[in-house]
C-alpha cells in the first residue's frame, strides 16, 4: 500500500511537467500575437457583440438588479411600488412554512446525496473497465433525455398506492408492500428523491466516464509494476485521480437539489401536510400560487436568501476542500 | 497547429487499445478478476436495462395497452391485446398534434436565438478581441453564479409589464425565445472553442483581404461544426424539457407546449390515452439521442454541469 503512492505521485509529477511544457510554450506567443480584428474596426466588433449585449442586458443583467430592488419593495403590478426596507425578508423568516421548506429542501439534498452520489461513481468505474462501453453509456444517459415532466408523471403512475400500482405489484412478487409512496408523510420525500436520482444520475455517469478516460495509463502501469491488484488500483489511482471531479459534482448536485421544484410541484404540490414543500415551491407559491395577485416582494426576498446561502455555502465548501482537491 | 499537442495527448490517453487502463492483461489472466469483472459487467448491464430503460419500455408498452389492463395488471404484457387507438386518440382528440407542433416551434426559436447570441459573442470576444473584452467576459461569468430562480420573478414581471415597450408579451413565443438566448454557458463554450482555432488561418484570411463578417461566416463557423452540434443538441433538449417558464408565460392552452399540457391532459383523459401522449412527447428526444449520441455524450463532459 504505502509503496505505491510515492511512485504513482512521482510518475504523475514528471508527466505533468512534460505536459505543461508545450502548453506553456505555445500559449505565451499566442497571447502576444493577438491583435484586435482588424485593428481599429470598433464598429463591426460592436455589431457582433450587439445580440449578446441586448439579450443579456434585457434578460439577465437587468433582472438580476431588478430582483434586489423588488426584494426591498412592495409591488403588486397595479399600484406604483413602495419601498419597505427589509420587511419582505422578515415576512419570509416569520412565515411558519419557511422552516418547513428549509428542512424539506435540506432533507431532499441530503437524501439525493445518499442515493445519487455513490451509484454513478460505481457505475462509471465498472463501465470504464468495459472495452466497448458505448451501449452502457447510452443506456445510462437515456433517462436524462426524457422530459422531466414525463418522468415525473410516469413515476407518479408507478407510485400508485393501490396494490395494483406498478411498484406495489413488483414488490408484491417478493412479498413486500403495498406501500403508500406519495401519500404518506414519511415516504413522500424519499419517493421524490428516488425519481430525481433516476432522472439525473446518467449525466453524472457521463461526467465521471470523461474524467476516467483522462486518467493516464502510466499511473496504472506504474501501480501494476509495483504489484497492485485491481482493488488497490481503484483505491490508490482511480479515486485519487477523480477527486477534483468528485468534489465539483458534489457541490453542483447540492446546488441543483437545493433548487428542486418540478418533483414536489407535480408529484405532491408540497403535500401531504407540507411534507414535500421545498424552498422553490414556497417561492412559486408566494409569487404565482395566489390567484388574487402575487407577493413578488416575498418571492424575490426568499430567492435572494437562497442564492446568498448557496454562494456562501459554495465558498466555504471550496475553501474547506481546497487543499484536498489539488494536492 | 496549436491544438495539436492537446489532441494527440487526449487520443493517447483515451484510446484503450494502446494502453492498459485500469484493468491490465495481467489482471485479466487471474481467473478471480475475470469472473468478478464479468459478473460486475453483467449486473451493471442488467441494472441499466431494468432500472434505466425499464420505465421507458413500460411506458411504450402501456401506451398501446387498454386502460383497464394497465390499471388492473400493470406488469403483464397485453393480457387482452393491444389498443393502438390510444395513440390516434391522443394525437387527435386530446390535440397532442397541436401541442407537439408548439413544442417544435418553441424549441427551434430558442435554439436559433441561442446559436446567434453564442456564435456572434464568442467570435467578438475570442477573435476580434476588443479592449473591453475582459469586462464583458466578467459580466458574463457573474451570471453563471446566479441561480436561475433569482431571475424567475423579475423576468416574469418584465414580460408582463415590459419597460419601454408598453405591450405585454404574455402568450407570445418571443417571451420564451429571447430569454433562452441569455445562456452564458453557451457563450463561454463558444469562446473557448474559438480560442483553440489556429490563428494562422485568420491571419492568412486577413492578408487575402477578408473582413470580419466574411471571416465569421466563411471560416470560423464552418470550422466550429463540432461545438455547434453540442450547443444545438443541448439547446433543443433544454427547450423540449422546459416546463416552469412556458407554464408562466403561455396562458393560452392553444399555444402551450406538450410539457405544460401533460399535467392537464392527465386530469382530463383516461390513463391509456394519457400514457400514449406521454410516449409521443418523449419520442423525439429519444430518437434524437440515438441519432446524435456523440454530441449528447460529449456535452456533460464539457460542461461538468448537472441538474439535481
Amino acid at each position: 500500500m504505502a509503496t505505491i503512492e510515492p511512485v504513482a505521485s512521482a510518475v504523475e509529477k514528471t508527466q505533468d511537467a512534460r505536459m505543461r511544457q508545450p502548453a506553456a510554450e505555445s500559449s505565451r506567443p499566442r497571447a502576444r500575437r493577438r491583435p484586435s480584428w482588424p485593428p481599429g474596426d470598433a464598429l463591426s466588433t460592436l455589431a457582433f457583440l450587439l445580440p449578446m449585449l441586448a439579450i443579456f442586458g434585457a434578460f439577465s443583467w437587468y433582472p438580476i438588479v431588478r430582483t434586489v430592488i423588488m426584494s426591498l419593495q412592495h409591488t403588486n403590478l397595479v399600484q406604483p411600488a413602495t419601498w419597505v426596507g427589509f420587511a419582505n425578508f422578515s415576512t419570509v423568516i416569520h412565515d411558519p412554512l419557511f422552516p418547513i421548506a428549509v428542512k424539506n429542501t435540506a432533507e431532499f439534498a441530503l437524501l439525493a446525496l445518499v442515493f445519487g452520489y455513490p451509484i454513478p461513481l460505481i457505475a462509471a468505474v465498472v463501465m470504464s473497465s468495459v472495452r466497448r462501453r458505448g451501449i452502457y453509456s447510452a443506456l445510462a444517459f437515456l433517462p436524462v433525455v426524457i422530459p422531466p415532466v414525463v418522468a415525473v408523471l410516469l413515476w407518479k403512475t408507478f407510485y400508485d398506492a393501490s396494490s395494483t400500482g406498478v411498484f406495489n405489484t413488483v414488490l408484491g412478487w417478493i412479498g413486500l408492500g403495498p406501500y403508500p409512496w406519495l401519500q404518506s408523510q414519511q415516504t413522500a420525500l424519499p419517493s421524490l428523491v428516488l425519481e430525481s436520482t433516476w432522472a439525473n444520475a446518467g449525466a453524472t455517469v457521463i461526467i465521471y466516464l470523461a474524467a476516467l478516460t483522462a486518467v493516464s495509463n502510466e499511473l496504472y502501469e506504474a501501480a501494476s509494476v509495483d504489484g497492485a491488484g485491481l482493488w488497490k488500483k481503484v483505491w490508490h489511482v482511480t479515486l485519487p485521480q477523480l477527486r477534483g471531479v468528485l468534489l465539483v459534482t458534489m457541490i453542483l448536485q447540492i446546488i441543483g437539489t437545493a433548487q428542486v421544484f418540478l418533483e414536489p410541484y407535480l408529484f405532491t404540490s408540497g403535500g401531504p401536510a407540507n411534507a414535500t414543500l421545498t424552498v422553490l415551491l414556497l417561492i412559486y407559491n408566494y409569487a404565482f400560487g395566489n390567484s388574487l395577485g402575487g407577493d413578488y416582494g416575498a418571492a424575490t426576498a426568499l430567492s435572494l436568501m437562497l442564492a446568498g446561502f448557496l454562494a456562501v455555502f459554495s465558498l466555504v465548501y471550496l475553501r474547506a476542500t481546497r487543499s484536498w482537491s489539488s494536492a | 497547429m496549436i491544438a495539436y499537442p492537446l489532441g494527440r495527448r487526449a487520443r493517447r490517453r483515451s484510446d484503450p487499445a494502446d494502453g492498459e487502463g485500469l484493468v491490465s492483461q495481467a489482471d485479466l489472466r487471474r481467473p478471480g478478476v475475470r469472473w468478478g469483472l464479468g459478473t460486475a459487467h453483467t449486473i451493471l448491464l442488467a441494472g441499466l436495462v431494468i432500472i434505466g430503460v425499464g420505465p421507458i419500455l413500460w411506458l411504450a408498452k402501456s401506451a398501446i395497452t387498454p386502460t383497464q389492463d394497465t390499471i388492473t395488471h400493470p406488469m403483464s404484457l397485453f393480457p387482452h391485446g393491444a389498443a393502438w387507438s390510444n395513440l390516434t386518440q391522443a394525437w387527435t382528440n386530446v390535440d397532442v398534434g397541436r401541442y407537439f407542433w408548439n413544442t417544435i416551434v418553441i424549441a427551434i426559436g430558442s435554439w436559433l436565438c441561442q446559436i446567434v447570441v453564442a456564435t456572434t459573442a464568442g467570435f467578438a470576444l475570442s477573435v476580434l478581441r476588443p479592449r473591453y473584452a475582459k469586462l464583458i467576459t466578467g459580466l458574463l461569468l457573474t451570471t453563471l453564479f446566479v441561480p436561475a430562480i433569482v431571475l424567475l420573478v423579475p423576468l416574469y414581471v418584465e414580460i408582463v409589464h415590459p419597460p419601454l415597450v408598453h405591450h405585454s408579451f404574455i402568450d407570445s413565443y418571443w417571451a420564451i425565445w429571447l430569454p433562452a438566448g441569455a445562456s452564458a454557458f453557451n457563450v463561454v463554450l463558444m469562446t473557448r472553442f474559438f480560442d483553440n482555432l489556429p490563428r494562422e488561418i485568420f491571419e492568412a484570411a486577413r492578408i487575402d483581404g477578408c473582413g470580419p463578417f466574411r471571416l465569421f461566416t466563411s471560416i470560423v463557423l464552418p470550422m466550429s461544426r463540432p461545438i455547434l452540434g453540442v450547443v444545438s443538441v443541448f439547446a433543443l433538449l433544454a427547450s423540449w424539457k422546459d416546463f416552469l417558464w412556458p407554464l408562466l408565460v403561455l396562458t393560452d392552452p392553444n399555444k402551450q407546449p406538450l410539457s405544460v399540457r401533460l399535467p392537464t391532459i392527465q386530469a382530463q383523459t383516461e390513463l391509456g390515452v394519457f400514457l400514449a401522449a406521454m410516449f409521443i412527447s418523449c419520442l423525439v428526444p429519444i430518437v434524437g439521442f440515438l441519432i446524435f449520441q456523440r454530441s449528447f455524450l460529449r456535452g456533460p463532459g464539457l460542461s461538468g454541469a448537472i441538474k439535481g
